[in-house]
């Protein structure tokens, strides 16, 4: 029982620490451009393929590094020369515009690598076990995430709240004109932030790829996820999104571990209507239970669990 | 002028097109090309089109070249009824798919639907790898055609088999959520409880289909259940995947399978090194299987660069020519009545059947562990340096199960 809480908590928070390194990004965009940004999870998929790309040739390390960067540069240019120009005409165009550019991204990832999944390797420098605990091993992979995504999250906070840079984007968040008004350029920090949080996404792309499964598919399936995750955490809300996405992650791993259901809570006196609904396990209910936590969050508390603004 | 050469297009592509269709018969293979399932959409594609050359080779279907066309359903069963019209309005009268129970209950029901309304224009299913009993006894149909063994064959076949494995304890079963993984689950208690009482079932998980891709919180559950065995009808990357995770968690169990032969399947048993002890069930083994088969599946794996996943494929494809050349068409009726009963030797040898009473095709069925090879071995699988050993072998006569399919014939 210890061993499997133990593990679930690591997977969980493993799991929960992914979320985050890309609800981040998008929670921010959020702030600054109040429209979701249906793009964000093809910027993360398009980390896990140049990751790939590079590994393949040169190694995982340089992927590491330059496919962040990469997507960043996507991102900063799909907001210079996409969004800036949309902004004058409105949200809907600007939510419509990431809407298709998803699908076009994923569109060209499938022309380039095709639709099946990539042989996206861990590295070998990294392909050992970290520990054995009860007698079940983790791979020291996982650990680099985590490692990696503990490290992000730090660096994000401090860059946001201990530097004058941070302070500025901010600022520029809540109130842009008065940060126009004292002479620093809004756009380009809007530019920043968004290429910024694209390569946030890529670097949780290029980390997660090797883990999980590159494939055209991967956005599509963590989408839905992540915007329980902002919404849960608060739209715009950082703290926000870090809190709800370990939630988040943990719920679903320690659900998945639990064998419960309502016949079993109810015993023989179990009402005979309703039929099977009374013989799903909590586990079987796993993959729904965050959407039900959006509903539930969405009735009780509009906001978000540290949101400060309604839409 | 303009317009007289458009009338001589015209003239030209009416009469083009019918003479084009008349030469050749197309098989619409309805099946994942993309998402989840795509890995093993492929190499079934792959398959048929070798197939389809083969055949062609030989003389096609009644003198008739077959063309492969393929459409992708993204292992959805909605999707797979869009694609399905499309084929049918594109001229297509076989169809063929195999991932996915669901889809393949979705489709009978629309092939005997389209079959009600336009007479004339029959559409033949041949199914090749979907296995809910459902479709051969409940929703038995005259137009589909099932070459796999079933669910209930293979899990009698592999119960007998763990019946005679003492050291099995305590069992922790794990499959799909959708018609074919509850399909297993609930053979496998009843076949288990009647052939090993004192084996517990410490586990029965079902998770989404071919949408986690993460198994390691699965995988830490199976592992504090303390179970020895595990038993899966997993397939696709959901078998490659649960493996890597176990992999990943050091878990030491047996594995009992439907399809730890998929793609993806080796390469993750290859990292758990668990050698021979996971099994799997199919309709051929190729390190053990005849002279010619061997031969055949050499060339096969040195032109696609893929393993022969489907035997029973070939078993299909070479039966639709039999049945067409017999009948002398290629339309459905006629070779669906040459199809019932028909009894062919199957591809990896051994006498095979397809029976009337509900068109479930009964073949050899083999059991074979993943592991070091045996000297002589030919076929290691994904570059892993182990092969597929035969373990066990189960003749198609001793496999046949009754069946409650009322079949009504046009």
């Amino acid at each position: 029982m210890l061993q499997l809480i133990a593990f679930s908590a690591l997977n969980g928070v493993l799991y929960g620490m992914l979320l985050f390194m890309l609800a981040s990004g998008l929670t921010l965009v959020f702030s600054m451009m109040g429209v979701l940004n249906f793009a964000h999870v093809s910027f993360y998929m398009l980390g896990a393929y140049f990751g790939f790309e590079i590994e393949r040739r040169v190694g995982f390390w340089l992927g590491f590094f330059v496919a962040p960067l990469a997507v960043g540069a996507i991102g900063a240019a799909v907001e210079r020369f996409g969004l800036r120009r949309l902004h004058r005409l409105g949200h809907v165009s600007e939510l419509l515009f990431t809407f298709g550019l998803a699908f076009v991204i994923e569109e060209i990832v499938q022309m380039i690598w095709g639709k099946l999944p990539v042989d996206y390797r861990v590295p070998p420098s990294l392909d050992f076990v970290a520990f054995r605990l009860f007698d079940t091993t983790y791979p020291a992979y996982r650990m680099f995430m985590l490692m990696t995504a503990v490290a992000m999250f730090a660096a994000l906070f401090v860059a946001l709240k201990r530097t004058r840079v941070g302070l500025v984007i901010q600022a520029a968040l809540t109130h842009a004109d008065m940060v126009a008004m004292l002479g620093h350029d809004v756009p380009r920090i809007f530019t920043l932030v968004f290429g910024a949080g694209a390569a946030l996404a890529g670097l949780a792309g290029a980390i997660a790829g090797p883990a999980l499964v590159t494939q055209p598919s991967m956005a599509a399936l963590l989408g839905p996820i992540l915007f329980v995750v902002i919404v849960v955490g608060g739209l715009g809300s950082l703290a926000g999104a870090f809190v709800a996405s370990l939630v988040i992650g943990l719920i679903q791993t320690f659900a998945v571990a639990m064998n419960g259901s309502l016949a079993e809570l109810f015993g023989p006196v179990a009402p005979p209507f309703m039929g099977d609904l009374w013989q799903v396990t909590i586990a079987e209910l796993a993959p729904i239970i965050p959407y039900l936590l959006l509903v539930i969050v969405l009735i009780v508390r509009p906001t978000g669990l540290m949101g400060t603004r309604e839409s | 002028m303009n317009v007289r050469m458009l009338g001589v297009a015209l003239g030209v592509s009416f009469f083009v097109v019918p003479a084009f269709a008349g030469d050749t018969v197309k098989i619409g293979y309805i099946d994942p090309l993309s998402g989840g399932g795509a890995s093993i959409g492929e190499i079934g594609l792959k398959t048929f089109q070798y197939l389809a050359d083969e055949l062609n080779a030989a003389g096609g279907l009644n003198g008739k070249k077959i063309e492969i066309v393929p459409l992708d359903n993204k292992t959805n069963p909605q999707e797979s009824l869009v694609q399905a019209q499309k084929a049918a309005d594109d001229g297509v009268r076989i169809i063929t798919q195999g991932n996915g129970s669901s889809v393949a209950a979705a489709l009978t029901d629309w092939v005997s639907k389209y079959n009600d309304r336009n007479p004339g224009k029959e559409i033949l299913y041949l199914n090749y790898a979907a296995v809910d009993p459902v479709l051969t006894n409940a929703k038995c149909s005259f137009w589909h055609f099932r070459w796999d063994a079933n669910s209930d064959i293979k899990m009698s076949a592999l119960t007998t088999f763990m019946k005679g494995q003492p050291d099995i304890k305590k069992v922790y079963l794990i499959n799909q959520d959708y018609s074919f993984g509850q399909s297993v689950r609930t053979t496998a208690r009843a076949m288990l409880k009647e052939k090993r009482p004192d084996i517990e079932i410490v586990g029965d998980e079902v998770h989404p289909l071919l949408k986690v891709t993460d198994f390691s919180p699965y995988i830490a559950k199976i592992k504090a259940s303390g179970a020895d065995s595990v038993i899966t009808g997993n397939w696709g990357q959901d078998i490659a995947l649960l493996l890597k995770a176990a992999a990943d968690a050091g878990l030491q169990a047996n594995w009992y399978t439907y399809y730890a032969n998929g793609a993806g399947g080796p390469t993750a048993i290859k990292q758990t090194g668990l050698s021979h002890r996971v099994f799997a069930i199919a309709e051929g083994v190729p390190n053990s299987a005849t002279e010619a088969a061997q031969k055949w599946e050499a060339e096969f794996r040195a032109k696609e660069g893929v393993t022969l996943f489907y035997p029973r494929a070939v078993n299909e494809m070479r039966m639709l020519k039999m049945a067409a050349d017999e009948a002398k068409s290629t339309d459905a009726i006629p070779i669906a009545q040459k199809l019932e009963g028909m009894k062919i030797e199957a591809f990896d040898g051994g006498d095979a059947f397809m029976r009337k009473d509900d068109h479930q095709f009964f073949q050899p069925m083999y059991i074979m562990s993943f592991g070091v090879m045996d000297p002589g071995a030919k076929f290691d699988e994904e570059g892993t340096g182990w092969g597929w050993k035969l373990i066990g072998a189960v003749k198609a006569n001793d496999t046949i199960l009754p069946t409650t399919c009322k079949m009504e014939r046009p």
